[in-house]
């Protein structure tokens, strides 16, 4: 599938970023005829993969590099990609649980949120290699229905 | 974010304005805390008009203090929540466990 537009952004790993992130995928995205329900929808998997860069793969060091690469294809699919070369997951099965973190502050939605509000989610991570989240979402529909 | 404090009887109310994720977790973790911590403080009321956007983190925040509230036996609920920040509440079960209300007046009524 041809790519219709594409952006790719890095920034520091710390929490300040997080609404950037969301912010500029979220204008991205706005591209795509899609409803302002969609636009917050696709800003809270951004935030919550963003913060599991800040929190887990980096576990809060501030100097790391978080990349975030978002396309739109002739097809009308979003993909968005949140890449950190932190600390990997250990255990990718337990961390995508709804409910189980790491952390017993946290609430342990982040997966859960990405993958609900996505049409496809994949996670490429090894231990000390750091992660790759790429999540897909289809506006197809919405533009026909418009058309 | 900025958050605002009112105190009426044993009932503290927040008026939280801005989005709630990590950023502002911690920050708004211990300001409440200090607060809900004091012996005279029961209830707690969670006004989120002016929250545009909420995420996990954010939602750690809210259980974390429901969690505080209900070990002094105390009662939360949540006030104003907007459309979208509403849809997450519900979707991640926050308001079987915290009861939602259209303003403060409305549990002020309770």
């Amino acid at each position: 599938m041809n790519l219709r537009n594409y952006a790719k952004f890095e920034f520091f790993s710390i929490p300040e970023n997080i609404a950037f992130a969301r912010s500029c995928v979220g204008s991205f995205a706005a591209q795509l005829d899609c409803t302002l329900e969609d636009i917050e929808e696709i800003k809270l998997v951004v935030s919550e993969a963003v913060s599991n860069c800040i929190i887990h793969g980096y576990e809060n060091n501030p100097t790391q590099m978080i990349t975030v690469m978002v396309s739109i294809d002739t097809a009308s699919v979003l993909e968005i990609v949140v890449e950190d070369r932190g600390k990997g997951i250990e255990d990718l099965p337990r961390a995508m649980e709804a409910a189980y973190s790491t952390d017993p502050t946290r609430m342990g939605l982040g997966f859960t949120f990405m993958k609900s509000f996505t049409d496809d989610m994949q996670v490429d991570t090894a231990p000390g290699q750091g992660t790759t989240v790429r999540l897909r979402r289809s506006f197809l529909k919405n533009e026909e229905a418009l058309a | 974010m900025s958050l605002e404090f009112k105190k009426i009887r044993a009932t503290l109310i927040v008026r939280v304005a801005g989005e709630m994720d990590m950023l502002i977790a911690d920050k708004m973790r211990t300001e409440i805390d200090k607060r809900i911590d004091d012996k005279t403080i029961r209830n707690l009321v969670l006004n989120l008009e002016r929250v545009p956007f909420i995420d996990s983190s954010g939602l750690g925040v809210v259980i974390g203090r429901y969690k505080r509230i209900t070990a002094k036996q105390g009662r939360m609920f949540i006030v104003g929540a907007r459309p979208q920040v509403e849809k997450i509440l519900f979707f991640s079960g926050v308001n079987r466990l915290v009861p939602m209300y259209k303003n403060e007046q409305e549990v002020i009524n309770i």
